[in-house]
């Protein structure tokens, strides 16, 4: 079928395959570890996740089935257009649901749902150095990876303290990956970050316009930097999602209608519409309902 | 610089005859251009070295090569550590001498840019070497940058400020409190007063001398300004073309120079 469509088996040659795995493999032998690789041209812009395209391309088999999740959801238009394109290109199964995939192309989130041995998440990178932000020079970030200098990393997080009064870091917030390197665990929310420690999946990241490729085997520990005095924490909300009522999940903020009314609801679509199918509710599910009626 | 500050600076800590530093026929050449040639000395704990010349003459290429920053075609550099052990700062592996350089010594910059982090706050500029050693606790490393820029006379209220907005003077103050905050043994100085207004030079040179008194710092001081030599170094050592062609203590070869461009040197700093 590939073939009448001109299209090798996920469109990269096997060449190509061959030279992502091989810094596939490096990757995993130095867990957070930035790999160089020859990245190639895809058919998507840069900023549409083309490196975790790439990795996800050089590992797909057509035996797997293949979520794509941004912003937590699946029906976005990035989302989206991955998935009809590896649906394309290699005819791949996909699904919405979490404990079927057992590959996950993400975007900005790791899914609710406890992730299983066997099933690998692929992130999209944009920026996949972590001392970028403070040192420009690729020579010196390099150096300061290979000798553990990595005081800087702190200075970014002092900065934080000293201008918000608490670690206003966010998103892509630094973590140390086995007690050595530090990495950009990608865009996710840091509300994430404890899901990246000894994950029993298996965790790939690909950053395209940089062509760099690092991972996490499965059981690796990942420790989020702090201070003795500021610890990491994650967000928390004074509310369960208005949908499913759940209480453990990472929640967006949505605009009802035009008057402002606004709800928060689960940002991983398929774990509230997995928990209202099973019956719970949310304190505003009623009403909701009857808006959309 | 008045006539009272014009005294001999004290000698820190002689207790030990073993050099903190040991430089032996160092040369450095770019290309064909000579860079400095032959140098050799020796340094000792709490002594402060002062290199004078003009421009040209060779004084930061040696400074460079003695910290480490730059490798020599010839020649050694030999520093003992605190536990006594001696490193060959040039064979040395690079993680040891880097390690050296933000633990054991300090570099301050003629320039404060080149020694700054323009886009990070003076807390966080100060804080840097603490947090490279491992200080993990905000708290701790906030009152070491506050207590550092007190020692530095910087208002403490500018502690979340770039440096970007400071003058040159308390730039150049910041940087001596970022280098300074981890107690280092040995600072090197390229021009500390450099591009300073007078009267901003003095006082910078006041507090250099007494943080090095106070401290019992070790110090290597390149300048071509004869009165920040006096008031800041026990020994001194003149270069011309590369060479050194004259030294000793830095009252003997002030007041009496022997070598022909020495005594032009200082008399041409004596005539306005
Ligand atoms: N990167 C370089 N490449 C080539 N030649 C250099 C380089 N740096 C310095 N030199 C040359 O080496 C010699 C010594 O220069 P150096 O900068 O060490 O002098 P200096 O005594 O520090 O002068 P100044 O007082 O102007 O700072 C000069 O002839 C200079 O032109
Ligand atoms: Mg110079
Ligand atoms: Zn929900």
């Amino acid at each position: 079928m590939q073939e009448e469509q001109n299209y090798n088996f996920a469109y990269l040659d096997e060449q190509t395959k061959r030279m992502i795995r091989r810094a596939l493999l490096k990757a995993l032998a130095v867990p957070g570890y930035q790999v160089p690789f020859a990245g190639r041209e895809m058919p998507m812009p840069y900023g549409w996740g083309t490196g975790g395209i790439q990795v996800t391309a050089a590992i797909l088999e057509p035996e797997d089935t293949l979520k794509v999740i941004d912003q937590g959801a699946d029906d976005t238009t990035n989302a989206v257009s991955i998935r009809k394109f590896f649906q394309k290109v290699a005819g791949v199964e996909t699904t919405e649901k979490t404990e079927e995939a057992s590959i996950i192309q993400t975007r900005h989130r790791i899914p609710e749902r406890d992730l299983e041995e066997g099933q690998i998440m692929v992130y999209q990178v944009p920026i996949p150095e972590p001392l970028r932000f403070l040192e420009p020079r690729e020579t010196e970030t390099r150096k300061m990876h290979a000798l553990e200098e990595y005081g800087l990393m702190h200075v970014k997080l002092y900065e934080d303290i000293a201008r918000h009064g608490h670690i206003a870091t966010t998103y892509a917030y630094p973590v140390k990956v086995a007690d050595r390197y530090i990495m950009d665990p990608s865009p996710i929310p840091k509300f994430d970050n404890p899901k990246l420690d000894n994950s029993p999946a298996l965790q790939l990241f690909g950053a395209g316009r940089e062509k760099r490729i690092y991972a996490l085997p499965p059981y690796t520990p990942v420790k989020s930097l702090d201070f003795e005095d500021h610890p990491f924490e994650t967000q928390t909300w004074d509310e369960p999602c208005a949908l499913c009522g759940a209480t453990d999940s990472y929640l967006d903020e949505v605009i009802m209608d035009d008057k402002g009314t606004r709800m928060f609801v689960c940002s991983d679509t398929d774990y509230c519409t997995t928990r209202r199918e099973a019956g719970h509710v949310g304190p505003d599910a009623q009403a909701v309902g009857e808006a959309a009626e | 610089m008045s006539a009272q500050t014009m005294q001999q600076p004290a000698r820190n800590d002689v207790s030990t005859d073993t050099p903190l530093l040991t430089v032996d026929r160092l040369t450095k050449l770019y290309g064909n251009q000579l860079g400095c040639a032959d140098v050799s000395f020796d340094l000792y704990p709490g002594e402060v070295m002062g290199i004078v010349g003009e421009s040209g003459s060779g004084k930061t290429t040696l400074l460079n090569c003695l910290a480490g920053r730059l490798s020599p075609e010839e020649g050694s550099v030999v520093y003992t550590d605190r536990t006594g052990e001696e490193v060959d700062v040039h064979a040395v592996s690079e993680p040891r001498r880097r390690m050296l350089m933000r633990t054991d010594w300090a570099f301050v910059h003629q320039n404060p840019r080149d020694g700054l982090r323009m886009g990070v706050s003076a807390g966080g500029n100060v804080g840097e070497r603490l947090m490279a050693a491992g200080a993990r606790h905000y708290g701790k490393i906030r009152s070491a940058a506050l207590d550092w820029m007190e020692k530095t006379e910087i208002d403490l209220t500018r502690i979340d400020d770039r440096p970007s907005t400071f003058s040159g003077g308390m730039q150049q103050r910041l940087q001596i409190a970022r280098n300074l905050v981890t107690g280092p043994r040995l600072v090197f100085m390229d021009e500390p007063t450099g591009g300073l207004d007078v009267s901003v030079q003095a006082r910078l040179l006041d507090l250099l001398r007494g943080l090095v008194a106070e401290m019992g710092l070790s110090a290597i001081i390149v300048t071509h300004d004869l009165a920040v030599a006096r008031l800041l170094s026990h020994r001194l050592m003149v270069m011309r073309r590369g060479k050194v062609v004259e030294r000793g203590l830095t009252d003997q070869v002030l007041d009496d120079p022997q070598h022909d461009y020495t005594q032009l040197l200082v008399s041409s700093v004596l005539q306005p």
